[in-house]
């Protein structure tokens, strides 16, 4: 099986030598893939267009003796159109792949990851709902077996009241247990409906006050895991003056 | 075997440059020890020269040498009140080429990138927002790479320039003059027709 043909979300990608590029790609059947696509940065490149990042394809690789397999054909699945045009939704895609290119492990197959990739994709592309992201973190976390608690206690297994979220022991704390970051009654709420198939709901839901505390959660949590800060999301924060 | 320390050091010097790796990093040194003294001597004195004499426009981020400004924007003779924005001193130079523009410059230094890290602070957005404001602008061009990364910019840059009430535009997209039209992937064509012009308004010829 030299050739192989599969779906999948365009990661990142590297320049190499004079017109090469080095495209991270997370696949469906083969997990995430690093291949080199030859020439893609002439401007008589028939493909180039279609491996930038944040591009989902369908896609032909050659699996050498190497680290790197050779992409040989592209089709366009999704372009996300509306995302590209608009500099803030952008950078908010472009955390989810940072996110996604942290987590998943070199042709280890996680089809349930992909998935979830794309659907995130098409869902901001098609809304600018302000949880997708956040949503999106949440259930990478559980997809990776760090699910939150939410319902009780971490410490005593009280049923709540809740006061406090802890990220080392990823859970809720009650009054009497607090430790960490304080947490509203909104937000957990919240947390629990994207993470107990509420999703859909919690995305048409108009934005409260809740929505910018569990979008900082979110990202602390997953920034928590992966031991290290997102770029993408120190960049959305930023202003000109 | 390992190198002397000062052949090491000229090995590990050279391997920090974009594009070089350790093993031409060796080939580049080994060539420069027996080449003739002159050669590496001129080598070392165009890179001194050249850290010592450029640097960055105070006011549009080209390269500059003798002055505080760049040459193109102590010309008097360029238009004042359109600015063209480019992600890279580079881009000048292919846009001088076409000798279609009489404005003046405004040099990003790099692209809106928020997976590498790259945004609105580290590219001279600020400063451009600040000319725009001081200067007499009526048009800003924004020429930044037709790709992922530039055209997040470009909205980033719409963004940013909206409230400041001038003119901003983008340059045109389209196939390269000379090709096939058969042979044009479907994303310029695509582009092309978008920003198609007008020949002909169609308007009833009179009498």
């Amino acid at each position: 099986m030299a050739l192989y043909r599969d779906h999948a979300v365009v990661l990142r990608s590297w320049k190499l030598g004079e017109a090469d590029r080095i495209i991270s790609l997370h696949t469906h059947d083969h997990g995430k893939v690093r291949g080199v696509a030859k020439g893609v940065r002439r401007t008589k490149s028939k493909f180039g267009a279609r491996l930038e990042p944040l591009s989902h394809v369908s896609i032909q690789l050659y699996r050498g003796r190497g680290d790197l397999d050779t992409i040989t054909q592209v089709e366009t699945v999704d372009r996300f159109t509306t995302l590209r045009d608009d500099a803030d939704r952008f950078a908010r895609a472009e955390a989810m792949l940072e996110a996604v290119d942290q987590v998943a492990q070199d042709r280890e197959p996680d089809r349930a990851l992909h998935v979830m990739l794309v659907r995130a994709l098409r869902t901001l592309n098609e809304r600018d709902s302000a949880l997708v992201v956040a949503a999106f973190f949440l259930k990478l976390l559980a997809h990776e077996g760090v699910q939150p608690e939410l319902d009780l206690c971490v410490d005593c297994g009280n049923e709540g009241p809740f006061a406090a979220f802890d990220f080392d022991d990823g859970g809720v704390r009650c009054h009497e247990h607090r430790r960490g970051r304080p947490i509203s009654d909104g937000a957990i709420q919240l947390m629990r409906r994207i993470l107990g198939g509420g999703l859909g709901g919690v995305l048409e839901a108009p934005v409260g006050p809740a929505t910018g505390e569990v979008d900082m959660l979110a990202t602390a949590l997953l920034e928590h895991h992966l031991e290290r800060r997102l770029r993408s999301v120190a960049v959305l924060e930023q202003n000109p003056r | 075997m390992s190198y002397s320390s000062t052949v090491q050091e000229l090995i590990d010097s050279l391997g920090r440059l974009p594009g070089i790796g350790p093993k031409s990093a060796q080939r580049v040194a080994f060539h420069l020890l027996k080449a003739p003294p002159e050669e590496a001597l001129r080598l070392s004195r165009a890179i001194v020269d050249a850290k010592e004499r450029v640097s960055f426009c105070a006011r549009c981020f080209n390269l500059s040498e003798g002055g505080d400004e760049c040459a193109i924007c102590r010309d008097p003779r360029r238009e004042e009140r359109i600015v063209c924005v480019v992600e890279d001193s580079q881009d000048i130079v292919a846009i001088e080429r076409t000798q279609e523009f009489r404005g003046r410059y405004h040099v990003l230094q790099g692209a809106f990138s928020p997976i590498d890290g790259v945004g609105v602070e580290q590219l001279r957005v600020k400063e451009l927002m600040t000319r725009v404001g001081e200067e007499d602008i009526e048009e800003v061009i924004v020429a930044t790479n037709p790709n992922l990364e530039g055209e997040a910019t470009a909205s980033l840059l719409v963004k940013y320039l909206k409230p400041m009430g001038v003119r901003v535009t983008r340059i045109a997209s389209g196939l390269p003059v000379g090709g096939d039209l058969e042979y044009a992937d479907e994303l310029t064509l695509g582009r092309a027709l978008e920003g198609r012009q007008v020949l002909d308004a169609g308007t009833p010829a009179d009498g």
